[in-house]
C-alpha cells in the first residue's frame, strides 16, 4: 500500500468555541485553494468541516470550556484527511434518523451527517460516536 | 428595517421580499439572530407571503436548514407561504441532498417566486 504523501498538517487541540474552529477551518481552505482544489470540491471539505466542529463543539462538548477538540487534517496531492474528537459521550449512527425519510424530513437532526457522507469520499465513526475521521479523494465524484 | 441585522426586507405587492446580507450562513449565533429576525417578520409583523432569494448566499450549513425548517412551519400556522428563489447549484445540491427541496416550494428566480406567491 503507498504511504501517503503528506505535503501539508495540522494536529490541535482546540477549546469548545466556534471561533476557533472557524480560524482552522480558514487555514484548510487556504491550503485547498493554494493546492488548486476545484471550487466544488472545496465547498463539499467545507461544509464537512464545519459539520465535523459544530457537531463536536455544540453537540459533542455543549460549548464546554473545560473540554477540549482534537482536530487533525493531512493533505497531500491526492487527498484531504481530518479527524475531529470531542470530549462528549459521543452517540449511537443507528439511532440517527435518516432525514430524507418523508416522516422525519421536519425533524432537527441527521442531515450534517448525511451531508458529510455525501460531499467526502468516506465517512466513518469511532465506536463510542465521539471521533469521526473523514476523508475527501481528490477528482472523484461525490456530491 | 429596525432591529434586523442579517436580511435586507422589501415589499412587493403583498409579498416581502428578503434578502440575506452575510454570503455565508454559518455562524451558529448569527444563524439564530437569522431565525429570529425571519419568524419576527411572521409572528410579529404578520407577513403572510414571504419569497426568501439567496441570490447572495454561497453557503450554508444543516443548522441553518434547521431555522429554514422552523420558519417554513411557523409560516404554515400563520396561514402564509414561503418561497425560496435565485439558489446557487451547489447550495441547492444541499438542499436535494437532504431531501428539503420537496420540503420547500424552490423556484428559480425572484419574478417566479412573485407569481407562485401571487398565484397562492
Amino acid at each position: 500500500m503507498a504511504v501517503d504523501d503528506w505535503i501539508w498538517q495540522l494536529d490541535e487541540s482546540i477549546p469548545s468555541r466556534t471561533g476557533e474552529g472557524k480560524r482552522i477551518l480558514e487555514a484548510v481552505l487556504h491550503q485547498l485553494e493554494a493546492e488548486n482544489w476545484f471550487p466544488h470540491e472545496i465547498f463539499g471539505v467545507h461544509l464537512a468541516m464545519e459539520e465535523a466542529l459544530v457537531n463536536a463543539i455544540k453537540h459533542g462538548n455543549r460549548f464546554d470550556d473545560a473540554k477540549r477538540v482534537q482536530v487533525v487534517c493531512k493533505l497531500s496531492p491526492e487527498k484531504f484527511f481530518l479527524k475531529i474528537c470531542d470530549e462528549g459521550t459521543g452517540f449511537r449512527l443507528e439511532e440517527v434518523p435518516d432525514c430524507t425519510e418523508d416522516e422525519n424530513l421536519e425533524k432537527a437532526s441527521g442531515r450534517g451527517i448525511m451531508l458529510m457522507r455525501n460531499f467526502m469520499s468516506r465517512v466513518e465513526y469511532n465506536s463510542s460516536g465521539n471521533c469521526v475521521t473523514m476523508e475527501k479523494i481528490r477528482g472523484q465524484k461525490t456530491a | 428595517m429596525a432591529g434586523q441585522r442579517r436580511l435586507e426586507t422589501s415589499e412587493v405587492g403583498d409579498v416581502t421580499v428578503v434578502r440575506f446580507v452575510d454570503r455565508k450562513i454559518l455562524d451558529v449565533t448569527n444563524i439564530h439572530e437569522l431565525g429570529r429576525e425571519l419568524f419576527q417578520l411572521v409572528e410579529e409583523q404578520n407577513r403572510k407571503k414571504l419569497l426568501l432569494n439567496f441570490s447572495t448566499v454561497e453557503f450554508l450549513s444543516s443548522e441553518t436548514l434547521g431555522e429554514l425548517i422552523k420558519l417554513e412551519k411557523k409560516v404554515k400556522q400563520h396561514t402564509g407561504k414561503l418561497v425560496l428563489t435565485n439558489i446557487k447549484p451547489e447550495i441547492y445540491e444541499v438542499f436535494a441532498i437532504t431531501r428539503l427541496n420537496k420540503l420547500f416550494d424552490i423556484r428559480d428566480d425572484e419574478p417566479e417566486g412573485l407569481a407562485a406567491l401571487n398565484a397562492a
